[in-house]
């Protein structure tokens, strides 16, 4: 590799001494200081501040509004507009899944249900929300329009079986969606 | 040519080379092959390693030419006019004239200087019209079917296939997840039409009940009225059918088979040691198939046997070691066992046989042992020093297919290891001995001496002690001393030899359940603690090695030189039903074998 001198820069007295460089930053901090105390701050809006500088206080505050459309969150089971179940139990989120956070218990509809003629769900379906690491491969491969990564964050337990969603649980965070898949209703 | 009669003679042409071994010559994709006259066009792709598309053929079965998959280019010489030499090129093979038209490569036959194309213009545009035929009806159905991941339509649909549907009309619609028989599930709209399912079911288990009904795109796969898919070999429709329209019972809707690890063994409900491809995820086996033995099985397994595995992890599995608890009453047909250490265990065992004469002590072996254990069950009774030794027979009736009479796996290794004829000689003065009190102690290795063999309680309440290595709770391992948990075989290595001769080998697909220990380690530790000897064998291998040395069936074989398709170690003169009917179907040009 090639050699490149570095020249230092020359200073001037004023510059060695740096007292007056101390000086003015001294002001310029006092000067946000200030901006901060009356509410002032730069960017203190778009980040919803909590009214000094521009800091959230979490958990009293929360940044829900300001997440982006394609924010990746928690990894849900889906609903369609006809209350069915959308996973079929395919395994291809648990197949796909990078840290193997899933896992799914296939069964047979009984013949009894409304929705025998889709024939598959999942008898149990588990996400390890410690293992989870938020890719959305899951949402990508599924091709049942089923799971879905939702806004939500804020993950926490006391132990770690807490941690693990089970199906009633990732469908009560993921809801309704309407649309996409139509093949299973009565006229495909 | 015939005035240069000495430079013929050196310069053979190809065909007179290929003739003199049998054989014909082919170019296949550009390259010049030699195959047997008579082989099918596929076959010899096969054999030079291109891969023809197919759905309708199989090399076991007849070969109808419905499904249009293979559709290749072929070629043949021009046939030159009269007094006109054939041209040739600068090897001596004739100029291919290419035919404008395909033809399937299942049901025809190779010539002599033919060419065939397997890929370019015409082969893919015909591919591709045929799966755009194949998917017009097809369901969506892939998340949900069984076959997906292993389906011949998805994977050529991959291939050849168009990414949208051009036929905008209503799909047709069929009969879906019907129960047409015990084993069997149908999905109409998935059927192909490939009619493998209708030929297995008539040209190899002789129980023709399915077949088509309908015309066209109405074609629709269905059973006999009044009857059921209920042969003991349904299932091997499930294994050809290329799609998901036949599926297993027992597998449905368990287990996504890109899950699944393949581990080659062999089926130990009957002497024909079929061979088994055993597909587990984790400690977990979910299915157990056929594996291809042209010697041994061909492609196909009984049903009863494929589906006999579900008790390696159910209720009755042994999984810890047993003594029987101190103070129990002697006219309780169950005693109470406390579970124990496997070292407490086998000292145990071992100080209560030493105590015992040796006149006094008798084996009973199983014939569902490998050879490795018979031949550790033979080092023990010498140990022991009792000529007692037998093994259980069970019969049972055989089926005109692969089910031996002999339900015992390996009677005919048992008859080598142990250098007798009749290894169940024994068992009557055992039975005998132990009624009349003159054998006290008794080691019984796998079997039930209860079902199996006909003995009663009260037979074994007389012993003083009862020693039984078994894989399930049973009614003789009720009225044992101590129970030793041992391994199925999907969870043990070992060989076997079936009833015609060939030794073949079991894998370990699944770790054995709980505590339980290999059957040959069970039989080495009993072994070394009556002997107090050091441990010599560490290995399965070092128990064959020694096993080959002193059993002349075996010199100079070793586990792994045994194969996954066997070797033939003897000549029982037994036949395997089966297989005479398809070398019959054979020799008739009926099949491709
Ligand atoms: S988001 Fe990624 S890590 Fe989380 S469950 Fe889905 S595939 Fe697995
Ligand atoms: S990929 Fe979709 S349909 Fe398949 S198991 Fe996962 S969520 Fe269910
Ligand atoms: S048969 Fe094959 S292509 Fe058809 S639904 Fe099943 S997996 Fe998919
Ligand atoms: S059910 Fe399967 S094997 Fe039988 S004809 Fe249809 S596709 Fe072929
Ligand atoms: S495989 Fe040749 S026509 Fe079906």
């Amino acid at each position: 590799m090639a050699v490149v001198k570095l020249q230092r820069p020359k200073l001037n007295f004023g510059e060695k001494i740096y007292f007056g460089a101390l000086i003015k930053g001294f002001f310029l901090t006092m000067t946000h200081a200030v901006k901060s105390l009356r509410g002032k701050s730069v960017g203190a809006d778009e980040l919803a501040s909590s009214g000094l500088g521009v800091t959230m206080q979490f958990p009293e505050q929360r940044w829900d509004e300001h997440l982006p459309e394609y924010y990746r969150g928690a990894p849900t089971l889906v609903t369609d507009e006809q209350g069915r179940e959308r996973c079929v139990s395919c395994q291809l989120c648990e197949f796909i899944c990078p840290p193997k956070a899933i896992k799914i218990v296939p069964s047979e509809i009984p013949s009894d249900d409304p929705w025998v003629k889709v024939e598959k769900r999942p008898l149990e379906f588990e996400i390890d929300m410690i293992r989870c690491i938020y890719c959305g491969m899951c949402e990508e491969v599924c091709p049942e329009q089923a799971i879905y990564l939702r806004k939500d964050y804020l993950i926490t337990g006391l132990k770690r079986a807490d941690m693990v969603h089970d199906k009633k649980k990732l469908y009560e965070i993921g809801g309704t969606r309407a649309g996409l898949v139509n093949k299973w209703n009565e006229l495909k | 040519m015939s005035d240069t009669p000495s430079a013929t003679a050196e310069l053979k042409l190809p065909k007179d080379l290929a003739a003199e071994k049998g054989l014909v010559n082919v170019q296949i994709d550009g390259i010049w092959h030699q195959f047997p006259k008579g082989t099918r066009m596929i076959e010899a792709c096969r054999q030079a390693q291109v891969i023809v598309p197919h759905y309708c053929y199989h090399p076991k079965l007849s070969s109808p030419g419905n499904c249009r998959m293979c559709l290749v280019q072929m070629g043949m010489p021009p046939r030159p006019a009269p007094g006109q030499e054939p041209q040739r090129d600068e090897n001596g093979y004739e100029i291919i004239g290419w035919m404008p038209r395909p033809v399937i490569a299942c049901a025809n036959t190779i010539g002599e200087n033919m060419g065939i194309r397997t890929t370019g213009e015409l082969v893919e545009k015909c591919r591709e019209g045929v799966m755009e035929f194949l998917l017009i009806n097809h369901p969506l159905d892939c998340p949900i079917c069984d076959q997906a991941g292993e389906c011949r339509l998805q994977e050529q649909s991959v291939q050849h296939g168009r990414g949208v549907s051009r036929f905008v009309d209503m799909k047709v619609k069929k009969p879906k997840n019907v129960e047409i028989g015990p084993r069997i599930r149908l999905d109409d709209e998935r059927c192909i039409m490939c009619s493998r399912c209708i030929r297995f079911m008539d040209e190899v288990a002789s129980d023709p009940v399915l077949g088509f009904t309908q015309r066209g795109t109405h074609t629709t796969l269905t059973v006999h009225p009044g009857r059921l898919l209920d042969s003991n070999y349904s299932l091997n429709t499930a294994d050809i059918c290329p799609v998901g329209a036949l599926t297993s019972n027992d597998f449905r809707f368990q287990m996504r088979v890109w899950f699944l690890k393949e581990t080659p063994g062999i089926d130990v409900n009957c002497g024909t040691g079929t061979n088994i491809t055993i597909w587990t995820r984790g400690n977990k086996i979910h299915r157990i198939t056929p594996r291809l033995n042209d010697e041994v099985n061909s492609a196909w397994m009984p049903d009863s046997h494929r589906l006999n595995f579900h008790y390696i992890d159910g209720e009755a599995r042994l999984t810890e070691p047993l003594e029987r608890g101190t103070g129990i009453l002697p006219v309780s047909s169950v005693p109470s066992f406390s579970t124990t250490t496997w070292p407490a265990a086998i000292a145990s065992a071992a100080a209560k046989i030493k105590a015992t004469p040796a006149a006094q002590t008798a084996i009973i072996a199983s014939g569902r042992m490998t050879n490795e254990e018979l031949f550790l069950t033979r080092a023990l009774a010498a140990e022991i020093g009792t000529g007692q030794l037998a093994l259980v027979p069970r019969f049972a009736e055989a089926d005109a297919l692969l089910i031996a009479a002999d339900r015992n796996p390996n009677t005919t290794g048992a008859k080598l290891v142990l250098g007798t004829e009749d290894p169940f000689a024994h068992l009557d003065s055992i039975r005998e001995g132990v009624r009349n009190g003159s054998i006290k102690s008794l080691i019984v290795l796998g079997d039930d001496l209860i079902t199996d063999a006909g003995f009663t309680t009260e037979d074994l309440g007389k012993l003083d002690f009862l020693l039984q290595t078994s894989v399930l709770a049973n009614p003789t391992a009720e009225q044992a001393h101590i129970v030793l948990p041992s391994a199925a075989f999907a969870e043990k290595r070992g060989s076997m030899v079936n009833l015609a001769g060939r030794l073949q080998r079991l894998n370990r697909a699944v770790e054995p359940q709980g505590q339980a220990h290999d059957d040959w380690e069970i039989l080495r530790d009993l072994l070394l603690a009556i002997s107090g000897d050091t441990n010599q064998v560490h290995q399965i291998e070092d128990v064959f090695k020694v096993l080959a040395e002193n059993v002349p069936a075996f010199n100079g074989l070793t586990l792994s030189k045994i194969g996954h398709q066997g070797t033939q170690i003897a000549d029982t003169g037994y036949q395997i039903p089966l297989l005479a009917n398809e070398r019959a179907r054979k020799a008739a040009g009926l099949i491709n074998g």
